[in-house]
């Protein structure tokens, strides 16, 4: 009886694909909510901007099976009102096979529950852990987490014999959730946070600030953990005032604008970061490293700006998803799965490798300790 | 606190406050001829430097500053024919959401020429790290930069206010529209050039603070309210009431710094506001006397 | 007359929801239910429009501050039903709450014990604090004028959008996520309970819901319009002297006006942050703030129906996403237009009526 149930089925679907073939040039609906505008849109922009690339690289290669993508862009301005709006928008009326973004964990935290009950799969670029911990089994998200990058800050730490730190963040949601880490992981390394500050992410100068935490001379060394600007003044501030202790900063310092923004003072930043930034130095064997040099190139030759890892997150998003359409095909709940058995998918954030219980897929491997020398990104070999 | 620590906040607050004036000053010329207070003063700042930064690719440095203040004047007198010189006495009312429109827009529009990351100047002298060390306090050169333009411009103005003849019209327009028309002053051009002042005035600023601070498009806004509470806080009108103000601001958060988190500190600027808006909303260095004859 | 007047408004009223009613059936025909959710979001924006268009309207009194309101509201809503109390249990205050029934208790995701106000208490306790700050702000802020009305506005605006995002309590950037719905009426009989959350099998409640509760407002605000206190705020619109000279106690009918708005923001907070399930900075906004005071304006200040129509219609064409990268600009330059061509609002625009009146003023 139950064979042939599945006789029928099987023979049901390839009547249908027989029907389909003559049209089969079909198009595929993958909604994206990205703050091109607004406050996070030094998130959104390059992130769209990398999403709208990879697709259309695909379309131009003829689509996924025959598909071309059809990738419906909207700006939520990194309004969480905004997002679930388009959320809902995306899930029931335009019917979308996948979402990718939002940009912030502010508003992928608002959106979670809905992809959730919409069933639809929602590959996030936020970086809170909180977005994927406890897991849903429709939500996914790109960045690195937060803990490892701590993790590997203070690994470094311990190898120069700094024990008592200063923590400083902007007030944007990779700042808050950075130095909540930062304070939380600090004792399973010995380490004693002295001080810790949040500064707006609209700040324009942090020689006050700077000044107060000098005066402490137990400080040893800075943590700084935010995705501003204010990464490329704090540094400033801090040599200017002739303050020599080293400063690590997040994985949002991989933007080689605040490089070029901070000059000569960013020289010795230590900081993780995703292997984009290195990717020429990488050695053959990597990887990551031809999907690194081509996302670069193809980015740079594109945009004519340089390519960040917050681009990356974007790209990560939209090429997991493609990847997880070309096994499963235009369906929600089997894109899902696709996606949850993803393994040894290189992206520009690390090698994902996704299971039921890690909704991220990277491993603390994804990081690598980075500096500035010269004016560029090189590999930090410790002191 | 130290002596070198209560120097350094002493230094980062001063660098700020002239900033701060240099943005109320700004309102203030206009408030004077005019009555308007111009909410997008913030943005002509943005303009300065994001223009000056643009110019430099083709143009030495000086060059590149002296054309950007001259065509954010231009966008200053172009702003104020289109939107505001037709207009028949207008409310109050009407004028505030004219210039927020406008500060959105100039906002919006420059997002979509330089993009949403952040550009500066170089250092005109030395580098970041370049410092000058007085006693055991250590100051960038920039600094200097940002205290000697915007001194020279407030002595600049006031000379110019007091002695050359188109000062003192636009002076007679602020105290008496009515008298200056009756004596045959064309007021309709006085505005036209107060804005092309105090946007040029906001330029400079923004050249010369841009290594300090960097220029993205929507820095103009939190200067602008920054800028704002200095003004009032000075007395409306008053410029030597808005270097005071300004320095007095500056140097306030930076003291605050050491005792409450950085994390509120906008707030604290802008409580202070509030509460001198509330007990002596002529400012604390108006004339309770001249305050009389304005409307609050 | 009188009469008149109260069929008219009783006529319009009725209008609207047959309106409100018909759109309903129409998407259920035509199988577009999802348009539901941005007509019930855009209903609460709405609400909090039509309380400020009495202020910047009737009263002539300038708010930059109105963001900040709809944030009190629904951040402390939020707040109050997320945060976890079970540690506090002993506190005699915790233990008074619990008693009188305000709170109420469950388990989380990770099956932890969970005590956290009741929502309806978190809602009374949000609006009653709106309201209470919006008194003891308005005293001394509603003195003021012009531009020093609209600084402190702004200032207020700021302060409260500083605290959020600083707040741990206010869960800083990221906000506040996972609020429960808000049961308006427990489950009877056959009739399941009707609570105001996002999900997607309650969209049609919820609709209701929120336009009922814009109908009730508007009902409610037409009514004092039309009644004593409605004339003397006209009057100081006009005059603030001149009225006061006849006796209209000027300050007690703004205040009062300030603080009815203020209720009308915070409401709006606290149902749409239950709607959406959370609430972020954002809300709180300066750009939220002058995006309302442009829906006043477009819809004509003084102009309850106008302000009604264009509140909804641009919100919601706004949260569709229509305006794309172009929002702001789109509402920066709504303002600009408005303000320069059409100082009553757009539907005022009479073009015919433009012509000759910049004939007559030529021929002066």
């Amino acid at each position: 009886m139950r064979k042939i149930g599945i006789q029928q089925i099987i023979l049901g679907a390839a009547a249908f694909c027989m029907l389909a073939l003559p049209v089969q040039a079909g198009t595929i609906k993958v909604g994206a909510i990205f703050a091109v505008t607004g406050g996070a849109s030094f998130l959104g922009g390059p992130e769209a901007r990398s999403a709208e690339m990879v697709v259309d690289e695909i379309n131009k290669a003829g689509g996924i099976n025959g598909d071309t993508i059809e990738l419906i862009l909207k700006d939520s301005g990194a309004n969480p009102e905004k997002a679930i709006s388009f959320a809902k928008q995306l899930i029931e009326e335009e019917k979308v096979l996948a979402i990718i973004g939002p940009s912030t964990s502010g508003e992928s935290m608002k959106i979670k529950k809905i992809a959730e009950q919409g069933k639809t799969p929602l590959i996030t670029c936020g970086a809170a852990a909180v977005i994927v911990n406890p897991v849903a089994s429709y939500v996914f998200k790109t960045p690195q987490k937060d803990s490892f990058a701590v993790k590997k800050i203070y690994a470094e730490m311990k190898k120069l014999g700094i024990h008592k730190i200063a923590v400083v963040a902007g007030n944007t949601g990779f700042g808050k959730a950075g130095k909540a880490q930062l304070v939380k992981i600090a004792p399973e390394f010995g380490i004693e946070v002295l001080d810790a500050e949040t500064y707006d992410k609209k700040a324009t100068d942090l020689s006050a600030l700077v000044a107060k935490l000098m005066a402490n001379k137990d400080i040893q060394a800075v943590v700084n953990w935010s995705i501003v600007p204010a990464q490329a003044i704090i540094v400033k501030n801090m040599r200017k005032a002739g303050w020599q202790v080293p400063l690590f900063q997040s994985h949002g310092f991989g933007n080689i604008k605040y490089v070029e923004a901070a000059g000569v003072a960013a020289e010795g930043i230590i900081f993780p970061a995703g292997r984009l930034l290195v990717a020429d130095v990488l050695p053959d064997s990597d990887p990551q490293k031809t999907l690194l040099m081509k996302y670069k190139a193809d980015y740079e030759g594109r945009y004519k700006e340089a390519a960040s890892t917050f681009g990356g997150h974007g790209y990560d998003a939209m090429t997991i998803l493609a990847e997880a359409i070309r096994i499963a095909g235009n369906d929600r709940a089997k894109v899902r799965d696709a996606i949850e058995n993803l393994k040894n998918f290189p992206g520009t954030g690390g090698v994902f490798n996704f299971s039921p219980e890690d909704h991220n897929g990277l491993d603390i491997n994804a990081f690598v300790m980075l500096t500035v020398k010269d004016g560029k990104f090189v590999l930090y070999d410790g002191k | 606190m130290t002596s070198t620590l209560f120097l350094q906040y002493l230094f980062a607050g001063i660098t700020y406050g002239f900033i701060y004036a240099i943005v109320a000053i700004g309102f203030n010329i206009i408030y004077n001829t005019t009555g308007i207070i111009n909410f997008a003063q913030g943005e002509f700042v943005m303009l300065g430097g994001m223009i000056s930064i643009t110019l430099l690719q083709v143009v030495p440095l000086p060059v590149a500053i002296a054309l950007a203040v001259l065509i954010t004047m231009l966008l200053g007198a172009l702003i104020e024919i289109v939107f505001i010189r037709w207009l028949d006495s207008p409310s109050v009312l009407r004028m505030i959401i004219i210039t927020i429109g406008l500060s959105i827009l100039i906002r919006e529009v420059a997002r979509h020429i330089w993009g949403e990351s952040i550009r500066s100047l170089p250092y005109f002298v030395g580098n970041e790290i370049t410092t000058i060390t007085i006693g055991s306090v250590r100051i960038s050169p920039q600094v200097f930069w940002v205290i000697g333009v915007c001194g020279v411009m407030v002595l600049g103005l006031s000379l110019f206010f007091k002695i050359t003849p188109i000062g003192r019209e636009m002076r007679a327009c602020s105290s008496n529209r009515t008298a200056a028309i009756l004596c045959g002053i064309n007021t309709r051009n006085m505005v036209t050039l107060s804005f092309m002042l105090s946007a040029g005035i906001g330029a400079l600023a923004g050249c010369v603070m841009s290594p300090i601070t960097y220029t993205q498009y929507d820095s103009g806004t939190s200067l602008a309210v920054k800028g704002f509470t200095v003004a009032i806080l000075g007395g409306l009108g008053n410029s030597m009431g808005a270097v005071a103000a300004g320095l007095l601001l500056g140097i306030l958060e930076a003291y605050s710094v050491a005792v409450v988190p950085l994390a509120f500190q906008d707030a604290i600027s802008i409580t202070i506001l509030l509460i001198i808006l509330f007990v002596r909303p002529h400012g604390i260095f108006g004339s309770s006397a001249a305050a009389r004859l304005k409307e609050f | 007359m009188n009469m008149k007047i109260k069929e008219s408004k009783l006529l319009k009223i009725g209008l609207l929801v047959i309106l409100v009613i018909c759109t309903q059936l129409l998407t259920k025909i035509t199988d577009t239910q999802f348009y539901l959710t941005q007509l019930t979001m855009s209903a609460y924006y709405a609400l909090l429009v039509i309380g400020l268009t009495v202020v910047m309207g009737y009263a002539g009194q300038i708010s930059l501050g109105h963001a900040g309101f709809f944030a009190i509201g629904g951040y402390l809503s939020a707040a109050l039903t997320t945060h976890n109390l079970i540690a506090l249990q002993a506190h005699p205050l915790v233990k008074g709450l619990g008693s009188v029934g305000m709170l109420v208790s469950g388990q989380d995701l990770y099956g932890e014990q969970l005590l956290v106000f009741a929502p309806w208490a978190a809602c009374i306790l949000a609006v009653l604090t709106a309201a209470g700050i919006a008194f003891v702000l308005g005293i001394p802020v509603l003195k003021l004028k012009g531009h020093y009305l609209a600084m402190a506005t702004l200032g207020f605006g700021i302060i409260i959008f500083r605290i959020g995002l600083a707040s741990e309590y206010f869960g800083e950037a990221d906000g506040i996520s996972e609020v429960p719905g808000l049961t308006l009426l427990p489950a009877l009989g056959p009739l399941g309970s009707l609570s105001v959350s996002g999900d997607f099998g309650l969209r049609v409640e919820n609709y209701y819901v929120a336009w009922g509760l814009l109908c009730v407002g508007l009902w409610l605000l037409l009514n004092l319009i039309d009644s004593r206190v409605g004339r003397a705020l006209r009057a100081i619109h006009g005059s603030e002297e001149a009225a006061e000279a006849i006796g209209v106690d000027t300050a007690r009918f703004k205040l009062n006006v300030f603080v009815l708005s203020a209720v009308y923001a915070a409401i709006a907070g606290v149902f749409l942050t239950h709607y959406n399930g959370g609430i972020g900075p954002s809300e709180a906004s300066v750009m939220k703030s002058v995006r309302y005071v442009a829906l006043v304006a477009v819809g004509g200040m003084a102009n309850i129906w106008g302000t009604l129509i264009m509140g909804v219609g641009l919100t919601f064409l706004s949260l569709r996403g229509v305006f794309g990268s172009y929002d702001d600009a789109v509402f920066g330059s709504i303002l600009i237009l408005v303000m320069l061509f059409a100082p009553d609002g757009i539907l005022s625009l009479n073009v015919k009526a433009l012509f000759i009146s910049k004939r007559t003023t030529d021929g002066h």
